[in-house]
């Protein structure tokens, strides 16, 4: 089996430079490489174009790459939680591009699959047309969305082996498996790391083929972001 | 007049035996709630569940494990998860039998606004486009008129829309109205003690009007 097995977080990030454009998973808080974030903040990466459902909240997640400053464009479905991602929209410093939130995992999957461009009616006759070429087909219109192409895709996922195959836990799964197809380099941390013939083969989310490199994830806080119960 | 969960529990009667069933934000998660026994569905959550079951109990809360407002859930026995594109897959399949989502606005037409108001902080649109666009069957739950007063069943959307052409059916605290193909809201019941005058007033686009109009039975 080919290894694709690094020691750490700071040795997972090698090569990422300033301008490049990743895909980071995670659904709200849910699922998000909390020690790729944190190894990208002492790296102090600039300009970076982050391609992710959501920004994070003020403190943790995403949110703590805004503080920072490293990121320059966001593409994104919903980003609502976040006071320093308004303010520097507001005034400027960040771009954002806002994508419908079953675009944007296509986008990310289709690179992953070998194909270019998507017909997909969400967003017709809306902004997001502006600009985008339109077919129809059988009598209804479609837009063109295009396959992202990241130079990194950064993932979380539950175990993972050394030949990087993958396996999502519940809805952490969410855009971390369709950004671990996607990444021209994927880098995934891992909850768990087992030993090569511990994952069986049928139950593998994500195979190897997409994943470069890997490491075993430490201290996850896995932060809650609206907790919601009832009594027994 | 209805409230909150008298539109919830009007709307609940039109999720019917065997229906897969995706409920936004706000008062269509209340639907949930007055969904009888015996109707069974499957609740889908956009980022990544079907059989969605009701929040954990204190202590029993799981990180990894959350809804498309990302709150806390649990599964129910027979639930499935997927990852997002998948998600996304069955909802532009048309697998995913019936949308119920809250609006801002609405046109005779059909065009549904619920996104953006311009010059407030743009939020984004997360996966309403996506639904609006593929769903067969969209049912609005909303307000009859906004904060100011003003109507939001429109002859034409001012706000930036979502989608357009898309909804079927409308659920105010006022009335039941189904938005016709060839354009207009037809009442079909009016709520506990509304008169077809208060739900003409209320009502800036086109009104159809035919018969008698039943009070709804809830």
């Amino acid at each position: 089996m080919i290894n694709k097995l690094v020691a750490n977080a700071e040795e997972a990030l090698k090569g990422i430079e300033d301008g490049m454009t990743i895909m980071m998973g995670g659904f709200g808080l849910c699922g998000i490489p909390e020690n790729s974030i944190t190894a990208l903040i002492k790296k102090g990466t600039k300009n970076l174009t982050c391609i992710s459902n959501n920004a994070g909240v003020d403190d943790f997640g995403l949110g703590l790459l805004l503080q920072t400053k490293q990121i320059k464009k966001m593409i994104s479905s919903y980003v609502g939680e976040n006071a320093e991602f308004e303010r520097q929209m507001l005034s400027g410093e960040l771009e954002v591009d806002l994508v419908p939130q079953g675009t944007l995992a296509t986008r990310c999957m289709m690179a992953g699959y070998g194909i270019p461009f998507f017909p997909t009616p969400a967003g017709v006759g809306t902004e997001v047309a502006i600009g985008k070429q339109i077919i129809n087909w059988k009598g209804r219109d479609y837009l063109m969305e295009e396959a992202f192409e990241a130079d990194f895709a950064i993932v979380k996922a539950w175990k993972g082996d050394s030949a990087g195959n993958l396996i999502f836990r519940s809805t952490a799964r969410n855009f971390n498996q369709p950004m671990s197809m996607g990444g021209k380099i994927t880098i995934a941390e891992v909850e768990h790391l087992v030993p090569l013939g511990e994952l069986v083969p049928d139950q593998i989310h994500t195979p190897g083929i997409y994943v470069h490199r890997i490491f075993q994830g430490s201290n996850y806080e896995k932060r809650i972001e609206q907790r919601t119960v009832r009594k027994k | 007049m209805l409230d909150k969960n008298g539109i919830a529990k009007r709307i609940a009667k039109e999720v019917k035996d065997g229906m897969y069933v995706n409920l936004g934000i706000g008062i269509p998660t209340l639907v949930a709630n007055f969904i009888p026994e015996g109707v069974n569905v499957e609740l889908q959550s956009e980022n990544g569940i079907l059989g969605m079951g009701p929040f954990p109990f204190e202590g029993e809360e799981d990180a990894d494990l959350i809804n498309a407002g990302k709150q806390t859930v649990t599964l129910l026995p027979g639930s499935s998860i997927f990852d997002s594109a998948l998600s996304f897959g069955m909802i532009r399949a048309q697998k995913v039998h019936l949308t119920i989502l809250g609006a801002m606005e609405v046109s005779e037409n059909g065009d549904i606004a619920n996104w953006k108001i311009p010059g407030k902080m743009v939020k984004g649109m997360g996966g309403a486009m996506d639904l609006v666009a593929s769903a067969k069957n969209i049912i609005v739950a909303m307000q009859h008129v906004n904060k100011a007063g003003e109507s939001k069943l429109l002859p034409k959307c001012d706000l930036p829309l979502t989608g357009i052409r898309c909804v079927k059916k409308i659920v105010t605290e006022l009335a039941v109205l189904d938005v016709l193909p060839e354009g207009g809201f037809k009442l079909v019941e009016r709520a506990p003690g509304v008169s077809v005058e208060d739900i003409r007033k209320a009502t800036a686009g086109k009104l159809i009007v035919e018969g008698d109009v039943p009070e709804m039975v809830i």
